[in-house]
């Protein structure tokens, strides 16, 4: 995949595809969407851009390596489940607030916060295997 | 879109009220504790010198917060969290009994001395490749199958602790690991299909998933469909996790392969939750189909009780012979099964906590056996009785345990069992337990003889001071002494002073013969 057209092309699809990820991870608590289905989207944005610029430029772009990605994931999904305890009710209830930002309501949740853990934790393996299989590619 | 703060949703109905104590958050704390920290160690995978420190952390906690909830279980009976408020049995339920919550407190207590075990004996290498975070989320997915009250819930935490032990069995990659890790793998992945497809049939039958709610529809007076068929798929699945005859080869195929303290807590904790699941299915949910379905399951525990002793005599390798062992002692915690009075789901259950305790110490002794004498074959080792005495006697101890001789816990699970066969006049089954505890004390005799006693490799004359002094690095002595010795005060202190563990396994024999508490702290307090 070396053509000039597709190397000055994939940063620009990786970007816009990273951030039509996140979108469809907030969107995704009553429409189509959530953290599975962007955290695929947004994974296969680095693929695309470890295919047309190599695999280390990925790993530069990322500064961490992806399985912490999924740990930090798992991580904050586990802890979603913490603000419970604080609210009396049985664990990983789901907890909302409603901040007033500049005259818009936002509505914040713990649901929220344990999608976009399912989001890291899906980006974060399976960039790890795509990159694992695109480095391997001479033997 | 999301809600806004205007809607108000009328909750009765839909969801639990609820106004919980922060003691009531004990019953995820042996789940949601090891997964936050497994996950962190994945974060910290670069810094293989914090995973140790890290890992003992968080069982710590995790046993503290199960030593919490089984306090809590014994002083005020089952204990039920529904994940997310929903209502039971939509809600996903948690419910602790006695019996989950005691396997639950050993399996972490297990699962920390083979932590200590690990600290000095895991490689850069292994920590690099995730044997710590692996470990914390194969004991997440443990607690978790011990604590669920969803049967579909205990399926998810199986194949948890599943993916997780592969991860650990291949840790290493040697041929010999990868030719262990395909047959275990292949052969569970068997046993848990045939677990999902059960638990399809249940669903498609009654219509729920939750273990109390199960067992009441089950008992309704229109239940129509295949329910001895049920039982039957349950009993193979969970018989083959187990590793009960005729389905036990998988286990001696592959359980000398990994690392020791992979071995250890496998043979000490994986097939006890295979246990657990029998008990928890057959006994409870379908009480009635196991009446009928119990000459197969005493004659399956006979089987499986003789193959396994019979196995570890043939065999010369200490990790095989121990392999072999732990498959016996399914067959013992079977009988128990078979037997299913008050006395006998007792048997069982003290027996899986001593067996827990027990197997992964040996195991964690083969360890230290094979440091000191280069290999773990009985015709290659010799005189680790002169190079390390404190070695000697711990696995004395242990021998006499799973042996089934006092004064240690192997004693009075074998003397609960035997006492229970006895009184329902399954007098044959009283003798093959005792014949396969005489033939156990053979087999691990046998280790005692040409690997501690005899002054070197087979060969050596008598008197002869002629072997090679091994001596283990002090670090290696301190954390393996600290996780044996743990073990072996555990089983010894049950041997000596029984009467808690006695009464609170026959209260759990109790629970799981009348579960009426278990499914009043599901449903009770519910508007219906």
């Amino acid at each position: 995949m070396n053509t000039v057209i597709f190397r000055t092309f994939a940063p620009f699809l990786a970007a816009l595809m990273v951030l039509f990820s996140i979108f469809i991870l907030l969107r995704g608590h009553n429409d189509p969407g959530g953290g599975f289905i962007g955290g695929l989207l947004a994974a296969s944005a680095f693929a695309i851009y470890g295919i047309s610029n190599g695999v280390p430029a990925v790993r530069r772009a990322l500064f961490v390596h992806p399985m912490s990605l999924a740990g930090f994931g798992l991580l904050i999904a586990g802890l979603a489940g913490v603000p419970s305890v604080f609210a009396d009710v049985p664990f990983l209830t789901g907890l909302w607030v409603y901040p007033e930002i500049g005259g818009v309501e936002l509505a914040l949740s713990t649901p929220l916060v344990f999608d976009i853990g399912v989001y890291f934790v899906v980006v974060g393996t399976i960039t790890s295997i795509a990159l694992a299989l695109e480095e391997r590619h001479v033997d | 879109m999301a809600a806004s703060s205007s809607e108000k949703i009328d909750l009765t109905g839909i969801m639990v009220p609820a106004d919980l104590s922060p003691s009531d958050f004990l019953i995820v704390t042996p789940v949601v504790i090891p997964i936050i920290f497994g996950a962190l160690l994945v974060m910290l995978r670069s810094k293989p010198n914090w995973q140790s420190p890290v890992a003992i952390t968080g069982l710590i906690l995790a046993m503290l917060g199960s030593f919490g909830l089984l306090q809590q279980v014994i002083a005020n009976g089952p204990i039920t969290m529904t994940m997310g408020r929903w209502l039971p049995p939509f809600g996903i339920s948690f419910t602790a009994d006695l019996m989950g919550a005691l396997f639950a407190f050993t399996g972490l207590f297990v699962a920390l001395s083979g932590l200590f075990y690990s600290r000095f004996a895991s490689t850069t290498l292994e920590r690099r490749y995730g044997f710590y975070p692996f470990y914390m989320l194969m004991m997440a997915g443990v607690s978790g199958a011990f604590l669920t009250g969803d049967i579909f819930n205990l399926y998810v935490w199986f194949e948890v602790l599943l993916i997780s032990s592969f991860g650990m069995i291949v840790l290493g990659s040697d041929r010999v690991q990868m030719d262990g890790t395909m047959k275990y793998a292949f052969l569970n992945l068997i046993a848990t299909t045939m677990f999902l497809a059960a638990t399809g049939y249940l669903y498609g039958m009654l219509g729920t998933l939750n273990m109390a709610d199960i067992y009441a529809k089950l008992r309704s007076t229109d239940l129509q469909g295949p329910a001895y068929t049920l039982a039957l798929m349950y009993l193979l699945a969970f018989g083959m996790k187990a590793a009960a005859f005729p389905l036990n080869f998988w286990l001696p195929a592959s359980y000398h392969t990994p690392r020791i303290v992979v071995s250890a807590v496998f043979a000490g904790l994986l097939t006890k939750v295979g246990v657990y699941a029998l008990l928890r299915t057959t006994v409870m949910l379908f009480g009635e189909q196991r009446d009928a379905l119990a000459t197969g399951i005493a004659w399956i525990a006979g089987l499986t009780m003789l193959v396994g002793v019979f196995g570890a005599l043939a065999q010369t390798d200490i990790r095989r012979i121990f392999g072999y062992l732990v498959i016996s002692g399914i067959g013992t915690m079977m009988a128990g099964i078979a037997v299913a009075t008050q006395t006998g789901i007792a048997g069982t259950v003290i027996y899986a906590v001593h067996s827990m305790i027990v197997m992964t110490a040996l195991y964690l002794t083969v360890g230290a056996i094979g440091r000191l004498c280069g290999s773990t074959d009985i015709r290659e080792a010799g005189g680790v009785y002169a190079m390390s005495p404190m070695l000697a006697v711990a696995f004395l101890v242990l021998a006499l345990s799973v042996s089934g001789l006092p004064p240690t816990s192997g004693f009075w699970s074998k003397f609960v069992l035997v006492k229970a066969t006895l009184e329902i006049g399954a007098w044959w089954l009283a003798a093959l337990i005792m014949i396969s505890g005489l033939l156990t004390s053979i087999a691990v005799f046998r280790i005692w003889i040409f690997a501690f006693w005899r002054g070197g490799p087979e060969g050596t004359r008598d008197g002869a001071e002629a072997w090679t002094r091994v001596n283990l690095e002090s670090g290696y002595r301190l954390n393996a002494g600290l996780a044996i010795g743990l073990l072996m005060f555990a089983s010894f202190a049950i041997g000596l002073a029984p009467e808690n563990l006695l009464s609170i396994s026959a209260d759990a024999a109790r629970g799981l013969l009348h579960p009426t508490a278990y499914t009043d702290s599901v449903f009770g307090g519910l508007p219906q």
